[in-house]
């Protein structure tokens, strides 16, 4: 039981990092129509700033102010140099334009820092387990992820619904025109938006650098992981994307741990981890196309 | 269209020529790169369909690619190791030929796109990219965690399949057998292209309101478009693992399913012989700058840009001008 319930946080922490990565890539759907396959690239540009700055520093708090400025930056020089002339290209160019991009900052990371990982070591006053009530003991790092995962979340949905840039972010997804003619300089409000996506998949990529090891190629996958979020939560909806980035977190932690013991009941112990794994990898996918045949437009999608 | 047909014509000598070149030179390592690149433009033909007259843009075609590779892999393995495939409820056993391979490549990639492709074209336009990149990292994640047949580290074939009448192990004769087949999926795509079909499914891209007016679901021909798409693109993952003698979950990796999708879009998307430019010019790129620098792909990475942001018909598109795209 209580490996369950550690089990169940450890989703919510895959989830709400899920989350600083699906919210940048749904914001700059909803609002510049942009499938961007480069966040991938600029979540691992978060990792390695934040890496190098550690290895430097020894500040983990410089770290992770680094991976937020250095993604921003990131995404801000990539928005104005390339991304900026796909807005009105069909998704084709959009995705070719942006795999060359991936291309581009891999290999140019592979050729700066080289191929083999670096580590982030997680700060001595986050590391060590802490004790939850009800006797269970459980990473304070790991906690820490979903605290702050989630104050992002708050602070996004105040960002949106209480402030003048968010009322101009959600005007710029009803009517773009409409909101250039009205005086506001809709370029720079996209660059805004394109960074602020970027400085949250940097964010992400920092943090779960410090878990993992910070190499060439680890944002590709989280990536996938996002645009199935996105997929199931609705295309430009952060609460979608939320709700959906929690719902994946979960299935894919439990699924794991829950379906080699589910097939154990009936089968010897060494084929049901080999089949309860392997379906286990495929759980996500499953939950994806269920929402998908209930509601092609995801949870809380409105556009086809 | 006489500019396009001569261009077309220079680049099938270009093709033809390699190969010849390395024969008679005796370079038998520039004729498995022709080989190479032969297996590529299939796959990418078969993307094409979907892709160029369809309007389906696929980022998962990895999938197909990989479950050719796998039937390729799971029945030789058994032929080699004289183990059948399954007992119950009948025999079945491995093979080590081609014919029957392709056929199971074919046949199980296929009914895999039918499944896929009704699932996903209930979207369009970003989710259906999203959705088809999913499903080809689901299969990728199942082909790593799955133990039978190698889990990660894949599976080797000691010798290549054989063809009645052909030794596959002469490196001339499997580049014949591959680019045969490789003309044999150009002309069907040529024919497809012509026929009632390939228009309805033109006219489903362009203006898919106007077919539903007139009767036509577009639905059913985009999905028929994905399953012979996935067809052809099962059967080049089957040479591709001959080629190889290896079969691995790299097959089903989303990066090969941008690099497909790269060949068709250097060629000249919905062009007959864009694939094989586009497959011919990245092999070509990758052999030469990866001669140069072990980066190489950062220099392959601004190409890209450059052919997305500026020369937007591809190779085919560029030369001969945009009056004859989709021809």
């Amino acid at each position: 039981m209580l490996l369950l319930i550690e089990q169940v946080l450890n989703g919510l922490q895959f989830g709400v990092m899920l989350f600083l990565m699906a919210a940048g890539l749904t914001l700059v759907f909803g609002v510049m129509g942009l499938i961007n396959l480069a966040h991938g690239s600029l979540y691992m540009i978060g990792a390695f700033a934040a890496a190098a700055v550690a290895g430097a520093t020894g500040s983990f708090l410089l770290a992770l102010a680094a991976s937020l400025a250095a993604a921003a930056a990131a995404g801000a020089l990539i928005e104005v140099a390339v991304i900026r002339r796909l807005y009105d290209r069909d998704h084709l160019d959009q995705v070719l334009a942006t795999f060359a991009l991936i291309l581009i900052f891999s290999e140019g990371t592979r050729w700066a820092f080289g191929s083999f990982p670096l580590y982030l070591d997680i700060p001595a006053w986050l590391s060590g387990p802490v004790s939850l009530p009800g006797g269970i003991e459980y990473s304070r790092y790991r906690l820490a992820i979903i605290g702050v995962g989630l104050a992002v979340a708050l602070g996004l949905y105040l960002l949106i619904t209480r402030t003048r840039l968010g009322i101009r972010i959600r005007a710029g997804e009803a009517d773009r025109e409409m909101i250039a003619a009205l005086g506001i300089d809709i370029s720079r409000l996209y660059t805004l938006v394109f960074a602020l996506g970027a400085a949250l998949a940097g964010l992400a990529g920092a943090m779960v650098g410090a878990i993992q090891s910070v190499q060439v190629g680890m944002g590709e996958p989280v990536l996938i992981l996002a645009f199935v979020v996105i997929v199931i939560g609705g295309i430009g909806s952060v609460k979608g994307a939320l709700v959906g980035a929690i719902l994946v977190g979960l299935t894919d932690t439990l699924g794991g741990y829950l379906l080699p013991i589910a097939f154990g009941q009936v089968m010897e112990a060494s084929s049901a981890t080999a089949i309860g794994s392997a379906l286990a990898s495929m759980l996500i996918y499953i939950l994806m196309a269920v929402v998908l045949i209930l509601r092609p437009t995801g949870l809380y999608g409105a556009r086809a | 269209m006489s500019r396009g047909i001569a261009i077309n014509t220079a680049v099938l000598a270009l093709c033809l020529a390699v190969p010849v070149y390395a024969h008679f030179a005796g370079e038998p390592f520039l004729l498995t790169l022709a080989t190479r690149a032969v297996i590529l433009a299939l796959a990418a033909v078969g993307l094409n369909i979907a892709l160029g007259h369809g309007g389906l843009i696929s980022l998962g075609h990895a999938a197909f690619f990989g479950i050719g590779g796998y039937a390729m892999g799971i029945l030789a393995s058994h032929a080699q190791t004289f183990t059948p495939i399954a007992d119950w409820p009948l025999l079945i056993e491995g093979t080590k030929s081609m014919p029957v391979i392709w056929l199971v490549a074919m046949v199980t990639s296929g009914l895999a796109a039918l499944v896929i492709g009704a699932l996903s074209l209930r979207t369009s336009g970003v989710y259906f990219i999203m959705i088809t990149l999913a499903f080809g990292q689901m299969l990728y994640y199942f082909a790593i965690s799955w133990p039978a047949y190698g889990g990660e580290d894949g599976l080797s074939i000691y010798v290549r399949n054989g063809f009645p009448g052909l030794n596959t192990l002469v490196p001339m004769q499997f580049f014949a057998l591959t680019a045969t087949v490789l003309a044999a999926a150009m002309a069907l795509a040529h024919v497809l292209g012509r026929s009632a079909f390939g228009l309805a499914l033109n006219a489903a891209r362009q203006a898919p309101a106007r077919v539903e007016a007139v009767g036509v679901r577009p639905f059913r021909l985009r999905l028929t478009a994905f399953v012979i798409s996935g067809m052809i693109t099962g059967l080049a993952g089957a040479l591709f693992a001959d080629l190889n003698r290896f079969v691995s979950p790299t097959m089903f990796s989303w990066q090969l399913s941008g690099e497909i999708m790269v060949i068709v879009i250097l060629g000249g998307v919905g062009r007959l012989f864009g694939p094989l430019a586009g497959a011919a010019l990245l092999v070509t790129l990758e052999h030469v700058l990866g001669g140069v620098s072990d980066y190489w792909q950062v220099y392959l990475g601004a190409l890209l840009l450059g052919v997305v942001l500026f020369a937007r018909g591809g190779i085919i598109g560029t030369l001969a001008g945009r009056d004859v795209a989709h021809g």
